[in-house]
């Protein structure tokens, strides 16, 4: 039986373009009814278009600027996606309905660009341009603000939330005097402590923070880019700057970190992501740059299974890559005006997991892909 | 030399007149030098008569011949006193003797003439201390009545002032004459340019002498004064005057304030700033600019200390760190997850309006967030406007309006020029409507004096690009933005318009090939023909009425200028029109009112309307209509020659006698 009569699975495409040309040069005349089949292989084999969102959330009637998924209880629960709008509003939408449940109003009409639950849907913590920090209890249909923090900084820096025992977190959160991060335990909200660059460092504001810690129990470790696009890297419980990487020209706009691989990768107003490691010596080291078409990044996320990453652009686009080899796989070119966040959710069975991207057009757009592997 | 074997100073003395009257022997002076000789040896033989006599008969020689004398007593003196102090002192006693009607001259000779300042020094002594004539010369005609004298006579005479702590009150003295005559505004509009930076000279060596203390006591003053000269020197509409004032401003911050900012401001340097600067770092042990690198040097200490060069090596040594990594790509690859297609990923474009009315909703709406847009917008416009003429008529003054009014929203590189650009599109469009609005607005109310001459720049720019007949594309834009990017820098833009008038002048005597050219040319009509009276008669009707807020004949005399240069471009390029005549006559009289105005800047302009009138005004209307104010003109050009203390003024008038007298001659040939 010859060969090409069998079915052409999708795994040997690879294969069968290696052994194309070869076809071709010894002149192995094909037979007609094979024609058809090695037509449609061509065009497997040249890319398929990018997908459409899944489906669109309207109705913020205000630019998005932050997502959190909570999509990891059992069954009777629904999935949710919590977004933030420049109106003010924290908007909780039912992700089988598609409609918004609940619309909270905690921060007087400004800009909410920060939303994150602590442990479970019912706790949410919000930040805003009022320079307040809100935690929300959300219990049984509740939507009261139960504590807030003044933070009294006047940047866009995301606050950065780490679960480190069972009701404790840590949280980390750029301060009031321009170049300080002021690290808080809560619920209690003590300080834990301040971290100051040196004297003279220059370093500017920080723009965005990571807080991550190896394992559970071990040392709670903070990422923070900077204004003048560097990268520093701070022991919290010492207070101390470990080490700092200059990845930018310009100001460091998002950072993602994962703690497994120790590599991040953090964007900025230019055409570049900067993918940078950590050694044992707790150096932080350019790891590799990678050129973007358009400039200028917003927001960049890595999937909690840490296999690819999402770009939030300023040219409109999402742009997909694995993170591996930070090799691009898609670009998702959907919405109209700058795109501010993006974000993964957290469902258990990976087959559902969605990508949510929030844009200053006032729509969220949520995307199935990448979820088969 | 056989001086050694002379122990006797007398006849030392005596020696050196003979070795000078040997080499005197052809000059002009041997019979008064033999009379000086003889008084030497009458009197000359003790000490103390030689003291008292001799000198005046040495000077008596000096007289008549100071300049060869000087030029061999000066470096054999500068022998004799170097290791000598009987021979200083008997030179100190010669030049203190030299009777007040020669000291000029001799104390000139010694100044111009020694080496270094420290050899003047050991010539003159305390001279200037002594003799109040040699003071005056030293203090007040060298510094402040001449400016001939060169940089280097400059450093020997200051210098020399500085050597001695006697001299030095009058180094103080000096500095603050300096300073006032720097800083007082009469001085900056009468005097020379030449003469100002020669004094901006003398006071930045003056500066270079000061020491610490000094500059502790003085700093009030020198801060006050420092502040009357820039203010005045900022003032003035000449490019050279205020990077002058700018430099002395500048070097004067850094001396008083060695700690804390220092002036600074945004200048093109040039031959003439880097030799001001580098008077002032001359003399390193009396100046702090040691000091400075070793700032330097510590702020790079600081710098070094955080972990950024830390982590700049490591950057370096990432290559290292990829094939640890690569090692595992076996496992740790992407390749299970396949690409989609990313050929539509292409750099971002903003789509601009195609059409005009769509650049006006967007250049005058009030959604502020769309940068983008906007930015496409003031790209494409100018492009818009050139090729749907018909739909910029319809809406050209609204638009010439918002143009004029549109400010930089985001920093779009050369937004000025693209604005400018598509202003003059839009009046090259439609003349007439345009230019009427252009001109009534250059003479309303509320408009910055920026706002003033950006209306001037796009008159002349389209006035050229009518006027011209070979303008079409490329040739047309290199052409227009040339003098449109000088005059925005601020720079001398009088030099673009001289440059054209000059031009033109060589037109002028190229004549017989004008029909040549003209050949080549593809004809066609001129345009600017039936328009160039909107361009110019609005601009030159109310220069004399001033608005609260606009004076041209105030204080807003930058603007005059312009407007002087603007009308003399119109006239320029109004030749062979049907309106020149009437617009020349306009123009004599603008001139003329306006001859004896302070600002040179000013009278280059009116200078050169008079020479844009000479030439675009065919010869027999100007005799046949403005002889007689042409002849006023012509005793004024004459005056300006003279007198004026700006070096351009003078020339621009001497070229318009030129061409005066060009027609005289053609007037002569004519009726044979």
């Amino acid at each position: 039986m010859h060969p090409w009569n069998s079915t052409v699975g999708s795994a040997s495409l690879k294969l069968m373009l290696k052994l194309l040309p070869r076809l071709f040069q010894r002149r192995i005349l094909i037979e007609d009814s094979m024609k058809s089949k090695v037509a449609s292989l061509f065009t497997a084999l040249m890319a398929l278009p990018p997908p459409d969102p899944q489906f669109v959330l309207r109705g913020t009637s205000a630019a998005v600027h932050t997502l959190y998924f909570s999509c990891g209880g059992s069954e009777p629960d629904i999935p949710l996606l919590y977004s933030g709008s420049e109106s003010g509003f924290i908007h909780v939408w039912n992700l089988r309905t598609h409609r918004v449940d609940t619309a909270l109003d905690g921060h007087g009409r400004k800009s909410v660009y920060c939303v994150e639950t602590m442990g479970g849907k019912d706790r949410l913590l919000s930040q805003g341009r009022d320079q307040r920090i809100c935690l929300w209890d959300l219990a049984e249909g509740r939507t009261s603000v139960t504590d807030s923090v003044f933070t009294e900084h006047v940047g866009f820096c995301r606050c950065s939330l780490l679960k480190v025992a069972q009701g404790r977190w840590l949280m980390a959160m750029a301060a009031r005097s321009l170049e300080e991060i002021q690290i808080l335990e809560l619920p209690s909200k003590t300080s834990v402590c301040t971290l100051k660059p040196e004297v003279g460092a220059k370093l500017g504001m920080p723009m965005c923070l990571k807080l991550w810690q190896l394992s559970c129990g071990s040392q709670p470790v903070l990422l923070a880019g900077y204004e003048d696009g560097s990268v520093v890297l701070w022991n919290v419980s010492m207070g101390k700057a470990l080490s700092q990487l200059v990845c930018h020209q310009e100001p460091v706009m998002s950072l993602d970190f994962d703690s497994e691989k120790a590599k991040g990768i953090s964007g900025s107003s230019e055409k570049v992501l900067s993918i940078w490691s950590l050694n044992e010596q707790q150096n932080l080291q350019v790891y590799k740059t990678h050129e973007l078409v358009n400039a200028g990044i917003s927001d960049i996320t890595i999937r909690p299974d840490k296999k690819i990453l999402a770009t939030a652009g300023w040219d409109h686009r999402i742009r997909i890559f694995g993170w591996k080899k930070l090799k691009p796989l898609a670009v998702l070119d959907y919405h109209t005006a700058t795109v501010h966040c993006v974000s993964f959710s957290d469902h258990s069975n990976p087959r559902e997991r969605l990508l949510a991207a929030g844009s200053k057009d006032q729509r969220i757009s949520v995307w199935s892909i990448y979820a088969q592997t | 030399m056989i001086l050694e074997s002379f122990s006797n100073l007398n006849d030392s003395i005596i020696l050196v007149v003979f070795l000078l009257q040997e080499q005197f022997r052809t000059a002009n002076c041997t019979l008064y030098f033999f009379h000086a000789v003889k008084i030497l040896k009458f009197s000359g033989q003790s000490q103390m008569s030689l003291y008292q006599s001799c000198p005046s008969g040495v000077f008596t020689v000096f007289s008549c011949a100071s300049e060869e004398i000087l030029g061999v007593l000066v470096p054999r003196l500068t022998d004799l006193t170097k290791s000598d102090c009987i021979w200083q002192r008997i030179c100190w006693r010669l030049v203190e003797c030299v009777p007040d009607r020669w000291m000029e001259a001799v104390v000139l000779g010694f100044v111009q003439r020694a080496p270094g300042a420290d050899v003047l020094s050991r010539l003159l002594g305390n001279l200037v201390v002594k003799n109040k004539k040699a003071q005056f010369v030293v203090t007040q005609k060298m510094l402040l009545l001449q400016y001939g004298h060169t940089t280097e006579v400059l450093q020997n005479l200051l210098g020399y002032l500085s050597l001695d702590s006697l001299r030095r009150t009058l180094l103080l003295r000096v500095l603050q004459e300096l300073l006032e005559t720097w800083s007082s505004s009469s001085a900056v509009k009468h005097s020379p340019a030449e003469q100002q930076l020669y004094i901006s000279k003398a006071i930045l060596i003056c500066l270079s002498h000061l020491k610490e203390p000094e500059i502790e006591t003085h700093r009030q003053e020198l801060l006050t004064s420092m502040m009357e000269g820039v203010k005045c020197r900022l003032d003035s509409s000449l490019l050279q005057q205020r990077r002058l004032g700018m430099v002395v401003a500048e070097s004067i911050s850094l001396k008083i304030n060695t700690e804390g900012p220092v002036l600074k401001f945004e200048y093109e340097e040039d031959d003439e700033t880097r030799e001001l600067k580098s008077l002032l770092v001359q003399t390193p042990s009396f100046c702090n600019v040691p000091s400075l690198p070793d700032d330097d040097r510590n702020e790079k200490a600081g710098a070094a200390l955080p972990l950024v060069p830390e982590s700049n090596e490591k950057s370096h040594t990432a290559a290292p760190v990829m094939p640890n990594e690569e090692s595992d790509t076996e496992f740790d690859s992407d390749d299970d997850l396949i690409p989609y297609d990313m050929s539509e990923d292409k750099e971002l474009k903003i789509k601009a309006p195609v059409y005009i009315r769509d650049c006006i909703e967007v250049l005058t709406g009030s959604r502020t967030e769309d940068v983008d847009k906007w930015e496409a917008t003031v790209k494409a416009l100018e492009s818009l406007v050139r090729k749907n003429p018909a739909a910029t008529r319809e809406v050209s003054v609204e638009l010439a309006k918002i143009l004029l009014h549109l400010e930089e929203k985001s920093s779009i590189e050369g937004f000025v020029e693209l604005r400018q650009r598509t202003q003059v599109a839009v009046l090259t469009t439609d003349p007439i409507p345009v230019a009427k609005y252009l001109t009534s607005q250059f003479y309303s109310l509320n408009y910055s004096l920026r706002q003033r001459m950006d209306i001037l720049d796009v008159l002349v720019l389209a006035a050229q690009e009518l006027s011209c007949p070979k303008f079409c594309g490329k040739t047309k834009h290199s052409g227009a933005q040339k003098p449109c990017i000088q005059l925005l820098q601020g720079s001398d833009s009088s030099k673009g318009w001289r440059r054209v008038v000059d031009e033109r002048i060589k037109n002028k005597t190229r004549r017989l090939d004008k029909g040549h050219c003209d050949m080549e040319l593809a004809s066609r009509p001129n345009e600017f023909n039936s328009v160039a009276g909107y361009f110019f008669f609005p601009l030159i009707q109310h220069f004399d009425r001033p608005l609260t807020t606009f004076d041209l004949l105030g204080e807003d005399h930058l603007v005059l200028g312009r407007l002087a240069h603007t009308l003399a471009i119109l006239m320029y390029l109004a030749v062979n029109t049907v309106a020149v005549t009437a617009m020349g006559k306009a123009l004599l009289e603008f001139v003329w009112a306006l001859r004896f105005h302070t600002d040179s800047y000013v009278r280059q302009g009116l200078l050169s309307c008079i020479s844009s009138l000479l030439l675009s005004v065919p010869t027999e209307r100007i005799l046949a209509d403005m002889t007689e104010e042409l002849l006023e003109t012509q005793s004024w050009l004459g005056d300006v020659m003279e007198k004026d203390p700006d070096g351009d003024c003078r020339r621009l008038a001497l070229q318009n006698l030129l061409l005066m007298e060009n027609l005289k001659k053609k007037l002569e040939v004519v009726p044979s």
